[in-house]
């Protein structure tokens, strides 16, 4: 996966989520080493405290580890960890105004659950 | 490794180049030496280097005054102007630079080279366009290895691509080799990503000295206040700079 940088996050912000995302999908897997900074750096065009910055963020959340001399790897546990904290951000991220807008534009409750309904592949019937 | 400015100012006749500045690049960070045409970038660097004299202040390197030429030794300055004879062929002026300059890496040189393809044994250095000049420029300067390196406008005439490849090997030669860096640039969105610390002039002044550590991927606040001040001379500037690119290929 390529990382796209947009203008409206610091930049050190979408490192670490362009992690946490590469974590949950399994493109690196856990025990697995991330890029080293330098790679972050040079690949990106980014300042390397930009890129050490976002690492650290998931360091601190326990999800990174550091080998000396070796780089930063994967936590094992990291994925778990990283759906449980998206699934308890869910309601309040997609649900909350998911409803908003539903109300806005009129749409009931049995709508509304078509509309998921719909959402769903077919195959599961 | 530290550049210091004690109140530096600088006048040409009745223009004031630079007023009263005082500024510390240090700490092996990439600085950013961001504002127009005029704002008095070109006459920060030089007087750094020594390549012109401040009327009032004090430049230290590394805490000796860069009046020494053992001070002077610790940077390397990519101005605007080429320093070599004309005639000479590029190949040629890389085994000079080896005598010239101490710690100077040839070999790395002509690794440099070769990425961005300089025809070294083809041209002379009066024959190169102003991307290959500034190419030219680029290579001597990292090739200097040393612990300052200064760039005036580094991609000037150069083509996405080759601006593209500058930003990727300063950031590999930043990684390998510590060194304060200062990137003196008019594009301040395209090298707001590889600065860890802005210093904005404007008018001879510092306008802006700090981090710009969380400042978004695009020119934010307060770049972006400050384009939007200058927006209209910094478009007029780079088209000025296009036709003169334009003129000298």
């Amino acid at each position: 996966m390529e990382l796209q940088f947009e203008g409206n996050k610091p930049i050190f912000q979408q490192i670490a989520d362009w992690l946490a995302d590469a974590i949950i999908r399994g493109d690196i897997s856990e025990e697995g080493q991330i890029p080293s900074i330098t790679e972050f750096s040079v690949n990106y065009k980014i300042n390397p405290a930009t890129a050490l910055k976002g690492v650290n963020l998931l360091v601190e959340a326990g999800l990174l580890y550091k080998k000396r001399g070796l780089g930063m790897f994967v936590a094992s546990g990291a994925r778990e960890k990283l759906l449980q904290q998206r699934r308890q951000s869910f309601y309040q991220d997609f649900i909350l105004p998911l409803l908003t807008e539903a109300q806005q534009v009129q749409l009931t409750k049995e709508e509304l659950m078509q509309m998921i309904e719909r959402g769903y592949p077919q195959n599961d019937d | 490794m530290t550049i210091e400015l004690q109140q530096v100012s600088k006048r040409y006749g009745s223009l004031t180049a630079l007023r009263a500045a005082t500024v510390r690049f240090a700490d092996h960070k990439i600085y950013g030496l961001l504002g127009n045409n005029g704002a008095g970038k070109s006459t920060m660097l030089n007087l750094i280097a020594g390549r012109i004299f401040p009327d009032a202040g004090s430049i230290r390197i590394d805490g000796r005054p860069n009046t020494e030429d053992a001070a002077l030794g610790r940077l390397f300055l990519m101005g605007e102007k080429n320093l070599f004879p004309d005639e000479m062929n590029i190949a040629r002026a890389l085994r000079w630079a080896e005598r010239l300059f101490p710690g100077f890496d040839l070999a790395y040189a002509r690794e440099l080279a070769e990425a961005f393809e300089l025809p070294v044994n083809r041209k002379k250095i009066k024959g190169l366009s102003t991307g290959y000049g500034s190419i030219f420029r680029i290579v001597l300067t990292l090739a200097s290895r040393a612990p300052h390196l200064l760039f005036d406008e580094p991609v000037l005439g150069l083509d996405a691509q080759h601006r593209d490849l500058f930003y990727r090997l300063l950031l590999a030669h930043y990684a390998e080799t510590p060194c304060t860096i200062i990137l003196s640039t008019h594009l301040i969105a395209e090298v707001s990503g590889v600065i860890e610390h802005a210093v904005i002039l404007r008018q001879g002044q510092i306008l802006v000295d700090q981090p710009r550590e969380a400042l978004p991927a695009g020119s934010r606040e307060p770049l972006a206040s400050m384009l939007a001040q200058e927006g209209a001379d910094l478009q007029n500037y780079f088209i000025k700079l296009m036709e003169e690119g334009a003129k000298n290929e």
